[in-house]
């Protein structure tokens, strides 16, 4: 029996731009991406790909659907998925969408769940790196009122349903769920894979589903925010270094120790 | 009148969590705040000293403590329903999180993770909290109660334990788990844990593969303290995820942060950013490391490395 999982995965400025190159439009609250710098499929929903691919590596037979919401998506961003082996690419594309909250992408993603579903695995990653936010895959256990296995770690299907290892602060627990459950992916899980030639290949011919907020039967009234941002600023620092210069490396190294130890450090 | 329910934790010692004392005080920031603490499971005896209104205590205790929190979800949704509180606080912690939004969303009211600060006025709320790994700041304001909050640890002061709480009894329901934790495997840690440190000496992508670690590891040794290392240093598998410091990983706040390679991005700073002072050890001498660090040398570890152990062994003989 084919085992459905939807990986939900979020488009995001590339979490990779150094902080010297972070710009912010403060009136327009947003950020100014790097000129040439393209968004990425935020990471940790890249491990949560890798984690359905390896439940497909152990043997099971899946079918995997990643599910995005969003506004100007990138198609040669979202099929890195595909490319890495996911079936299917459902994107709710929007232009209303890049400023909802978390509880309106739960309404959004909930719609395109239930239009697709059932699914027996619905999957992401722990957080987006662009709002650190975490709770749109909590959200949404709650509103199909299914069972949520944070950070895991591990997967595999067992006589239960399914076995998870979740990461808590000093190990981690060892959980049997049943399934449809709905879980959050933490790195730990390991790297995702590189897309191969094959991969890529396939993907460019697959077509993604578009669909609108209309198609799932929403409108923008249904998707007002419970909180309003009212500022979004660059934090200043007021730290000054003082760069230790030594002859050579080694001498600066030496040097080092000296100044910390003046400074009561060591 | 601000009505605040607040979620008490305890640490494996059973004493009260710094963080649940930080929440303390944010509350009591707030306008003429009324606070009422419940601790899933069961309050410490040292709950009845906190400087706050009311404890609630529940009248047959539940089993809590089911690994996935669904039992303090739902104990503490059957609160929300009897005591309709304006504000839920809780410390960003592992049930925090997942407390926190779980009952935001079961109740459909707005929920704001990971803050740094919490003010309100006139029956509205506004928060700051970080965004973008850290390298933005985000004010929210969060028009109408309630509202669920939780807070970055280390945002606020512990509150004293010099209250006299009343005490409220109150019957929760038992659920039934939706999954079950079978074992729970506890990381096999050497020497001082990282948290604990005084000095923690880190490693990142510039130390190249996994065998520099062991210098860092002697380096940690002779200064007493632990070794850490950025995300991208664990995942590619140069050293286990437990050493992870970061917004991720792990918070720390020693006296002295050694970062050799590591570029300093904000997710990695989230997490050692309240040490009093961070050591930069990096070839780039554009990379933000050095934009948080008090002192920096900018150079080869390869080469700066060992004369600075040599030079830290002479000072201690």
């Amino acid at each position: 029996m084919t085992i459905r999982i939807a990986v939900l995965a979020k488009q995001v400025p590339d979490p990779e731009i150094p902080p010297s190159q972070f710009n912010i439009d403060e009136s327009a609250k947003s950020i100014i991406p790097p000129n040439g710098v393209p968004p990425v499929v935020n990471g940790f929903d890249l491990n949560a790909v890798e984690g359905a691919l390896q439940l497909r590596d152990s043997g099971a037979e899946v079918e995997i659907s990643i599910i995005s919401v969003g506004a100007e998506f990138v198609m040669d961003v979202m099929k890195k998925t595909l490319a890495m082996g996911a079936d299917r690419l459902i994107l709710v594309d929007d232009h209303n969408l890049d400023k909802i909250d978390a509880a309106a992408t739960v309404k959004i993603l909930s719609a395109a769940i239930n239009k697709d579903g059932p699914f027996d695995l619905i999957i992401g990653g722990r957080q987006a790196s662009d709002w650190d936010q975490a709770h749109v895959i909590i959200g949404l256990a709650e509103a199909l009122k299914l069972p949520l296995v944070s950070l895991v770690q591990k997967l595999q299907i067992n006589e239960y349903g399914i076995s998870l290892h979740r990461v808590v602060p000093d190990g981690y627990q060892v959980i049997n769920s049943k399934m449809p459950a709905v879980l959050t992916i933490t790195n730990e899980l390991g790297e995702p894979r590189y897309p191969n030639l094959r991969g890529i290949m396939q993907a460019s011919k697959k077509i993604p589903d578009v669909l609108s907020l209309a198609d799932l039967g929403l409108s923008a009234e249904d998707l007002v925010p419970k909180l309003e941002l009212s500022k979004l600023y660059v934090p200043e620092s007021n730290r000054q270094v003082e760069i230790v210069n030594g002859d050579d490396d080694a001498d600066s190294g030496k040097k080092l120790a000296l100044r910390m130890r003046e400074e009561k450090l060591i | 009148m601000t009505s605040v329910l607040l979620i008490g934790e305890c640490d494996q010692n059973g004493e009260i969590t710094q963080a649940t004392l930080q929440a303390i005080t944010a509350a009591m920031g707030l306008d003429d705040p009324r606070i009422t603490a419940v601790f899933p499971g069961r309050p410490p005896e040292l709950a009845k000293r906190l400087p706050i209104d009311s404890i609630v205590i529940a009248s047959e205790v539940t089993d809590s403590d089911d690994g996935i929190f669904e039992q303090a979800t739902a104990d503490i949704s059957s609160l929300l329903l009897a005591k309709k509180p304006d504000v839920i606080l809780l410390s960003k912690s592992d049930l925090g999180s997942i407390v926190g939004a779980r009952l935001a969303f079961r109740a459909d009211i707005a929920f704001v993770p990971d803050c740094l600060e919490i003010s309100n006025s006139k029956g509205q709320l506004t928060v700051i909290r970080p965004v973008y790994g850290g390298s933005a700041l985000a004010e929210f304001i969060v028009p109408s109660y309630p509202a669920v909050v939780t807070l970055r640890p280390g945002s606020y002061y512990p509150a004293d334990e010099d209250g006299a709480p009343s005490i409220d009894s109150i019957e929760f329901q038992n659920v039934e788990p939706s999954a079950l934790v079978v074992d729970t495997v506890a990381e096999v840690r050497e020497g001082i844990r990282l948290e604990e440190a005084k000095v923690v000496v880190s490693g990142g992508r510039g130390l190249g593969g996994p065998e520099p670690f062991s210098v860092l590891e002697n380096i940690a040794d002779e200064l007493g303290g632990a070794v850490g290392a950025s995300r991208a240093a664990c995942d590619a598998g140069w050293i286990d995820h437990s050493h992870q410091v970061g917004l991720t990983g792990k918070s720390v706040s020693p006296d002295v942060y050694i970062a050799v390679g590591i570029s300093g991005a904000s997710q990695h700073m989230a997490g050692c950013s309240s040490s009093r002072a961070i050591v930069a050890i990096n070839t780039d001498p554009d990379s933000n490391i050095f934009r948080e660090a008090r002192f920096g040398v900018v150079g080869d570890w390869e080469n700066v490395l060992p004369s600075f152990l040599d030079a830290v062994r002479e000072l201690k003989a």
